[in-house]
């Protein structure tokens, strides 16, 4: 190949060759120290999309797809002057022209290149690997093919016990298959665990569910086509349907090692401490980098690297890469297990133990011979220290005088020294991103941040592995309160008392007026934040009529309709499921014709008539009650809708009713009060014409049952909702909906929806699992048991109305005239009335 | 106690007789018609005291405000308007959030049940 050489001198161009984790943050790191204007930055990339978080990959069977998982979004290669070459493979580098061709047969000159091209599965030489249902764990493209395959499998496998294989074991699991794990060595984690660790950890696991096989080798994978069953070396064999293998990394250095870089024997291109490999203009970073010896296979020495390299290019020359902490904690499986330091010191070091073979905790430290150091450690079964202990190892703190206090806990008080307070401002706390306490403090104290979020947009901190959040939210709670700032969520001026709080002083103290709960537990006379907030507790706790206590509702729920532009009322009546006769559309038709209604079909499948004057309202409801309508809500934070999509009765592609379904959830939640509106959706296949993963709850039919949905929300924020459960059947459907909505009910702040809620809450969607699905906390049966309580007290708001001439008469303008309000005025659009703007 | 102004205000009133105490709602306000005008009244019952003032908010020009919500901030009596929230003085009728326009209030007094707003004579 031909290639001119660019004019030497100056860096102008760089480019970077794959687009994962590693390259997108070299991108990010480079482009912050030089524009556009200094330098081109070019990237190719052989996978299909944008660079996504590899971490978190296993989410994307929680219903993640793959845009959450995006690093950023195409538009930020834009936005950043960042050229960005998806689907193109680079096969050659000319080092001698400084030129590099794609598989597409693009050539393109460079300065600088960049080689981050990760690493692939290690797929070890077994007779057999290439049969039909024999897969890898690392890409968004092997998750989509296993998720696939899945569905017509009983039996899965993964081959190798370490980190990762135990994950992809456990999202084998959460797909409903039995699901082993298969071990060369004598233990899971050989990496991080000893023996002993390793056998606690190995035991909790099987109570969960996943066998496990250690100390066995696969000869082959037999199966005529596709995969039958593994044999071992003893002869043995186990059927199964699926094997995942993830047996270790191997660096992607093929291209390197084309152009005559050196590599390392085992793989790795090898670099020095500024990450140079041995060409002068070719760097290496992220896991296809051998750095004395080492491949680092997690994500933020790779980051590191991305930062040395970046600032190689730009000449801040003092920075370089002298190794990294490999600490890791497993994360999803539903066992704490993590490792610090080197846990495995023999020759030097005095080992600290703690065992408890009934809970199946195991807790190990090493010191140094003379106690004063922490040299590593490992934890199963409660990894609660494991920050602690490893921000003490990180910073090279001093052990207390007994430092088994580190894992037994003191007796009494909590061991000394362990808190985000003592630990100096260098201290780092994100490593991912290399943020330290001092920078963090800094910010809370200089820029009055309060929430975890700003930080995070600030920091960037909390952004890769996650695995720092907790010391984050405790370093701003705790730096809060130094400055003297309150850290609780209270109501407003008048209550000193956060939402969750007032909800049980109302339900235990048996308290049902607003007056009554100010008298007691507030001051002054209230105002429009906590009076809402108050009505909403209180209809939640209750299921009273909210229009007896009708001067402390927002104006829709005072007069059970939405306020409009001129200060009319629209009217929604339920039409539950989106199901309805030709002969109720009639009397909607009639009704709005006679009042003079201007009439639209809703995003929430119904009919809106907007226009009523307030005064119209009863007359109008009497006719709608007495055709069989009922309050829609659509003024409340309450239930709105459950959308459903036409379903199996008619769709050709349909599994289950998903009509009947939405209606009976419908029926059973309406007028249901919570902290903010909800909304429900029920789809008869993965098509999903409901759109039920936009909503509060959604319900989507599998072949096995309904798929469970949770937390997701249109809106300006729009997010999916996330899979709480599934193939179950409509009674453990109903049975989670229960808890789930009542546990919201009850906990969330004012004006939170579900998605914000589940997003704030300590342990996100994993926590509300165990609480909703696992019970962990054994409300479930007492969740249940109140919300039937409320199901059962349910009535129509508007009917208690139309049956009541004294309710009625709230619904009038002036108190003294019948007049209506004589400054309404319409005009006419489209053939039907609109309010004449904003008044006069 | 009532201040000089206020004082000064009630007896250049003019009275007229809008409306029975049962009229109201606790702690909630209705709207009553004097001619043209639209005035707002509202029982403010936790205080023990009553208040008056153009029905008209003036965010959007929209005759609302009888339907706001009352409450006090920091001691001062006032009224939320239900389109977007606006917090007024029931006292003085001044913007609370800080913007420049502002309410007309009225005196108002009780007697023998029977509620009275007071006009500028
Ligand atoms: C009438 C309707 C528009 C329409 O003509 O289609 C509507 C109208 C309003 N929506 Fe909506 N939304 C309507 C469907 C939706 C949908 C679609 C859906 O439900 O499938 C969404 C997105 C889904 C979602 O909620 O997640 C939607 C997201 C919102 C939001 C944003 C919520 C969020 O969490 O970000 C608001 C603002 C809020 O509630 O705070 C809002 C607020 C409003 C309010 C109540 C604003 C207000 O306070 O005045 C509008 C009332 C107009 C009125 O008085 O009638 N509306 N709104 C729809 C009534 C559906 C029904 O039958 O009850
Ligand atoms: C399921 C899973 C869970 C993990 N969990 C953790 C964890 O909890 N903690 C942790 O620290 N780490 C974890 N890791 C490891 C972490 O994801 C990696 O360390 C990180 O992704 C490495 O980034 P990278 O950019 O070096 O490699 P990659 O992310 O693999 O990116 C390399 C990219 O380069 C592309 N490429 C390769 N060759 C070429 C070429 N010639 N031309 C164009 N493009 C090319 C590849 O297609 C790929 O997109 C996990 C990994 C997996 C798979
Ligand atoms: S979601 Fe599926 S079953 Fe329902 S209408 Fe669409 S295609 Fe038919
Ligand atoms: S119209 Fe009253 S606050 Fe906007």
């Amino acid at each position: 190949m031909t290639c001119k050489k660019s004019e030497s001198g100056k860096t102008k161009k760089v480019i970077v060759v794959g687009n994962g984790m590693v390259g997108y943050k070299f991108c990010e790191k480079l482009r912050a120290k030089a524009g556009p204007d200094r330098l081109e930055i070019t990237v190719y990339g052989e996978e299909p999309r944008p660079a996504y978080d590899r971490v978190h990959l296993s989410e994307y069977f929680n219903g993640k797809g793959s845009e959450d998982l995006m690093m950023a979004p195409r538009s930020w290669y834009e936005e950043n002057e960042i050229t960005l070459h998806m689907s193109q493979l680079v096969t050659h580098i000319d080092r001698e022209n400084r030129c590099i061709l794609t598989h597409k047969g693009n050539r393109d000159l460079y300065d600088k290149l960049i080689l981050a091209t990760g690493s692939r599965a290690f797929v070890p030489p077994i007779k057999g690997t290439e049969k039909e249902g024999v897969f890898v764990y690392r890409t968004i493209e092997d998750l989509q093919a296993i998720e696939q395959y899945g569905r017509k499998c009983k039996r899965a496998a993964v081959l190798g016990g370490g980190l990762l294989g135990l994950e992809a074991a456990k999202a084998l699991m959460d797909m409903g298959l039995k699901a082993s794990v298969i071990e060369f060595i004598p233990r899971l984690m050989p990496r991080q665990l000893d023996k002993n660790g390793a056998a606690i950890l190995q035991h909790k696991l099987e109570k969960l569910g996943l066998e496990v096989y250690t100390g066995r080798q696969t000869e082959e994978i037999t199966g005529n086509g596709s995969v039958k069953s593994l044999r071992f070396s003893d002869k043995t064999d186990l059927d199964v349907d699926m094997l995942v293998i993830s047996a270790g990394i191997r660096p992607r250095d093929e291209l390197a090692k084309a152009c005559g870089l050196k590599t390392g024997e085992r793989g790795g291109i090898i670099v020095d401490d500024c990450l140079k490999t041995s060409d002068e203009n070719i760097y290496a970073i992220g896991e296809s980098a051998l750095h004395q010896n080492m491949i680092y296979g997690l994500v933020a020495p790779g980051y590191e690297m991305a930062e040395v390299a970046a600032s190689q290019i730009v000449r801040e020359r003092d920075k370089t890469f002298t190794g990294f902490d490999m600490s890791t904690k497993l994360k999803l499986i539903g066992v704490d297990v993590a490792s610090f330091g080197n846990p495995f010191t023999k020759d030097h070091g005095i080992p600290i133990v703690y065992e408890d073979k009934l809970k199946g905790i195991y807790k190990k430290i090493v010191v140094s011979d003379d106690g004063k150091k922490l040299l590593g450690g490992m934890l199963v079964g409660d990894a609660e220290s494991y920050n602690s202990l490893h921000q003490r190892f990180l910073n090279d703190i001093d052990c207390p005088e007994n430092p088994e206090v580190l894992v037994l806990g003191a007796r009494g008080d909590a061991a000394e020294g362990d808190g985000v307070e003592n630990l100096p401002d260098e201290a780092q706390i994100c490593s991912c991103e290399n943020v330290s306490k001092g920078d963090i403090v800094g910010l809370i104290e200089d820029n009055e941040l309060t929430e975890l979020g700003e930080i995070r947009n600030e920091t960037k901190a909390c952004t890769g592995c996650g695995g720092c959040t907790p010391l984050v939210k405790d370093l701003l709670n705790h730096t809060l309160e130094r400055l003297g700032k309150s850290v609780k969520k209270t109501l407003c001026e008048h209550f000193e008392y956060t939402r969750q709080e007032l909800y049980s002083i109302i339900k235990v103290q048996n308290i049902t007026t607003f007056d009554d709960l100010l008298d007691e537990y507030g001051k002054g006379d209230g105002c429009e934040v906590c009076k809402p907030a108050v009505a909403s507790i209180l209809a939640s706790a209750w299921n009273d009529l909210v229009i007896k206590q009708d001067t402390i509702q927002d104006t829709n729920d005072r007069f059970l309709a939405n306020i409009q532009r001129g200060g009319t009322y629209s009217v929604i009546p339920r039409v539950p499921g989106g199901e309805i006769t030709p002969d109720k559309l009639i009397v909607i038709g009639e009704i709005a014709k006679k009042y003079g209604l201007y009439t639209k079909i809703t995003g929430g499948q119904r009919i809106d008539m907007l226009g009523a004057r307030v005064d119209q309202l009863p007359d109008i409801w009497q006719e709608l009650v007495e055709a069989g309508f009922e309050s829609g809500h659509a003024y409340g934070k309450a239930l709105r809708t459950v959308k459903s999509c036409v379903g199996s009765t008619w769709c050709r592609y349909g599994l289950h009713d998903s009509v009947s379904f939405a209606l009976r959830l419908e029926k059973r939640y309406r007028g249901l009060r919570a902290p903010h509106k909800l909304k429900g959706g029920v789809s008869g296949c993965i098509r999903e014409c409901a759109e039920a993963r936009g909503k509060d709850f959604g319900i989507i039919a599998t072949e096995k049952g309904w798929n469970l949905y949770v937390g997701g929300n249109g809106g300006s924020k729009p997010q999916h909702a996330m899979l709480l459960a599934s193939d179950i059947d409509e009674e453990t459907c109903i049975r989670y909906l229960d808890r789930y909505l009542m546990f919201y009910i009850k906990t969330a702040e004012p004006l939170n929806r579900t998605s914000t809620w589940i997003n704030k809450m300590d342990g996100g969607l994993d926590y509300l699992k165990t609480v909703i699905v696992d019970d962990s906390l054994g409300i479930g049966a007492g969740l249940e048991e109140e919300m039937q309580k409320l199901v059962d007290a349910y009535r129509c708001e508007w009917k208690e109305v139309v049956d009541n001439t004294d309710l009625q008469k709230k619904f009038r303008h002036f108190v003294n005239s019948d007049e209506p309000d004589p400054s309404l005025k319409f005009r006419d659009y489209r053939g039907q009335k609109v309010p004449d703007g904003w008044g006069s | 106690m009532n201040s000089v102004e206020e004082i000064k205000q009630w007896y250049k009133a003019e009275w007229y007789k809008v409306a029975h105490v049962e009229d109201f709602p606790r702690n909630g306000g209705v709207c009553i018609k004097l001619d043209n005008l639209q005035i707002a009244v509202f029982n403010f019952t936790s205080r023990d005291q009553w208040y008056a003032c153009q029905n008209l908010c003036p965010h959007k020009m929209q005759m609302i405000l009888s339907r706001g919500m009352i409450g006090d901030k920091n001691g001062i009596p006032k009224v939320a308007c239900p389109f977007h929230k606006k917090t007024f003085s029931l006292e003085t009728g001044e913007n609370l959030d800080g913007e420049d326009y502002k309410l007309t209030t009225f005196p108002v007094k009780v007697e023998n049940q029977h509620v009275y707003v007071g006009l500028p004579a």
